[in-house]
């Protein structure tokens, strides 16, 4: 039998983020026909033309103003009635800061398994399914099964395809008992964490500085590199620790794990940490001055050289191929 | 404040990971164990509550005999006792919640703080679990927090993507620890010396009445495909800059 699969979405303001268009795809890959969206609050119906050119046969919208407000304990009690209501025994979740936290406790209510942080999710046997999932920081990868009725995975972002499939979209009319007055954990307050306008973990290509960029007045000229290239700008984590960047561009193991076409490692000479955090990268170029830093080993194109020099002409020929397109 | 801190242990994150061949575990030969680096933060967090406002810190960690030793770490930095759940099975992340959740049901608490992630299973999961099964509200990715010990309640900031989230919950709660949250302690030599004469509790998962069921379960594991050997530009800035960005277009296609 087809798995029933629910694409739990995160969504501002009448906008939804790349990830939700990639599960959707990657939903209805897997079981054509069987995609439910689930979305939350007042602009939820917004969404609804885009939802469905990507994949949703039905919509659940959670129009209440309640649902505005992010709650885990509040939406987590929701979505376990969604899936209730409309039988669902797939689950995917965005692997974002809201996905990460609202699906462990979904998963903790419905006594499903949960696969976090996945990067490819495939047909098995007897409808279960076979998921990838990149361990201590994609130094290992690791493919899991999840053997409770319901099974439950949260994607990572940036990975999977976008494929329009044009589906009805139908709005659903599933009712939900939401007592909000007693919700317990709330979220009162959202403001802009200033640094990076792109986001590391969405961006497709990042420019990323270490130590080697030797104080916080340089970044500048990464800064430019990205602009020119439409990039993100991230860093290793002592010049984060140091303070020269915001503690959000920290790249690594501990820090955050990023899968963009081309990461940029420039003065950084390729810690084991570090590359845990950029081994999901489809290509990798290294800026270093040093031949034998161990980043070279890890990258596919390298220039060794004073990045002073090179970063700046790199800038110029990445200018001069974008007036020539 | 009665405060239940858990923590694994984990591999050193310097430690280059070997699959053991045909197996679904890694070849742990020459393995540095350490805290998990976010759970330092945790114990950070928790004693530094306790200094402002009294009550008791306890470690918890679930694990084999090694684990003993992370647990004597986190009393050298000052944790009141610990407990142990000694376990030899491979757990999944409802298996290590329903065992957390046990010991505090048994314990009682007025906090549970975790690390927002484990650098091994990378899952991210036991938090919010625990907070699940125990029925108590939950706040991921802290990296700010003040107690208000007359109404009960926390505040919390937590890291989005690029933004910064403010949560208010009662407690009893689950909060998880992320980077920046705080400054963790070094243990000092008196705290090292009394640490040994610290309560460690053996607990094992037949006292505490769980059988181990996963939910989860690892079929394969490997190592991650080695790239290419690089195309590596040496020479002048200017030329090996135009080289680099002509395979990025010609032959990468990215841009
Ligand atoms: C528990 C733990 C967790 C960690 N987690 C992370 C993590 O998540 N992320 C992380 O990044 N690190 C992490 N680290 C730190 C990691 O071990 C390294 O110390 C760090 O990655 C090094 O940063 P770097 O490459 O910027 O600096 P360095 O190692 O000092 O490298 C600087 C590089 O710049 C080059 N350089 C200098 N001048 C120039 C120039 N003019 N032109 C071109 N190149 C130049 C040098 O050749 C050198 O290769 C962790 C460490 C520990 C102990
Ligand atoms: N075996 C364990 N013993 C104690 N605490 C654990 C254990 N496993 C996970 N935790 C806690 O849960 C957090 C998240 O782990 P995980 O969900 O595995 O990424 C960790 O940072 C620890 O605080």
């Amino acid at each position: 039998m087809a798995n029933k699969i629910l694409v739990v979405l995160e969504q501002h303001e009448g906008k939804v983020r790349r990830i939700a268009l990639e599960m959707l795809s990657l939903a209805q890959k897997l079981s054509a026909g069987n995609v439910v969206a689930l979305t939350f609050g007042s602009q939820s119906g917004e969404t609804q033309e885009i939802l469905a050119r990507y994949g949703a046969d039905q919509i659940v919208a959670l129009k209440e103003a309640a649902f505005d407000q992010y709650s885990s304990d509040g939406f987590a009690d929701a979505v376990k009635q969604v899936v209730n209501a409309v039988g669902s025994d797939v689950l995917f979740f965005p692997a974002t800061a809201w996905g990460k936290d609202l699906a462990p406790r979904t998963a903790g209510l419905l006594g499903a398994g949960l696969a976090t942080d996945c990067t490819a999710i495939e047909a098995g046997q007897d409808g279960r399914l076979v998921a990838t999932r990149p361990i201590y920081a994609g130094k290992a990868i690791a493919t899991v099964v999840i053997d409770s009725p319901i099974q439950m995975f949260s994607l990572r972002p940036n990975i999977q395809p976008v494929v329009e499939t044009n589906r009805a979209g139908q709005l659903e009319d599933v009712v939900v008992t939401t007592h909000s007055e007693a919700w317990r954990a709330k979220v009162t307050a959202v403001r802009a964490q200033g640094g990076e306008t792109l986001e590391l973990t969405e961006a497709e290509i990042i420019v990323s500085g270490g130590r080697g960029m030797k104080g916080p007045e340089n970044f500048k000229l990464l800064d430019a590199l990205a602009m020119e290239l439409g990039a993100a700008v991230g860093s290793s984590r002592p010049v984060a620790d140091e303070g020269w960047v915001p503690h959000s561009y920290h790249i690594g193991q501990t820090g955050k794990v990023v899968s963009p076409n081309v990461y940029f490692a420039i003065g950084i000479s390729g810690a084991i940490q570090h590359l845990a955090g950029i081994s999901g990268s489809k290509y990798i170029v290294a800026i270093n001055s040093d031949p034998e830093a161990p980043i070279f080993k890890a990258a596919n194109y390298g220039i060794v050289g004073n990045l002073f020099e090179v970063v700046p002409a790199v800038t110029e020929a990445v200018r001069k191929l974008k007036a020539e397109q | 404040m009665k405060i239940l801190v858990m923590v694994k242990q984990v591999p050193d994150t310097a430690t280059k990971v070997r699959v053991q061949p045909g197996s679904t575990s890694i070849a742990t030969e020459g393995i540095k164990w350490v805290i998990n680096p976010y759970d330092e933060f945790a114990i950070e967090e928790s004693l530094r509550i306790k200094e402002r406002l009294g009550g008791e810190v306890i470690v918890v960690s679930v694990g084999p005999q090694r684990v003993e030793e992370a647990i004597r770490q986190t009393l050298a930095m000052g944790a009141d006792r610990g407990i142990h759940v000694k376990t030899d099975d491979v757990l999944d992340s409802q298996t290590t919640a329903e065992i957390l959740a046990a010991v505090a049901r048994a314990e009682g608490f007025d906090l549970i703080v975790t690390g927002k992630q484990a650098v091994d299973d990378d899952a991210a999961q036991v938090g919010p679990l625990t907070a699940v099964l125990l029925d108590v509200p939950q706040v991921t990715v802290v990296l700010k927090l003040d107690v208000n010990a007359d109404a009960q309640r926390l505040v919390a900031e937590r890291e989005l993507e690029g933004t910064i989230e403010v949560v208010e919950l009662p407690y009893p709660a689950v909060v998880t620890a992320q980077r920046g949250l705080n400054e963790p302690r070094y243990p000092t030599l008196p705290n090292i010396m009394k640490a040994k004469k610290k309560e460690v509790r053996v607990e094992t998962l037949e006292g505490l009445g769980i059988k181990p069921a996963l939910k989860v379960r690892i079929v394969a594991l490997s190592e991650p495909p080695e790239r290419p050997a690089a195309k590596i530009l040496t020479g002048d800035p200017v030329e090996t800059a135009q080289q680099l960005v002509d395979l990025l277009h010609n032959e990468a296609k990215v841009l």
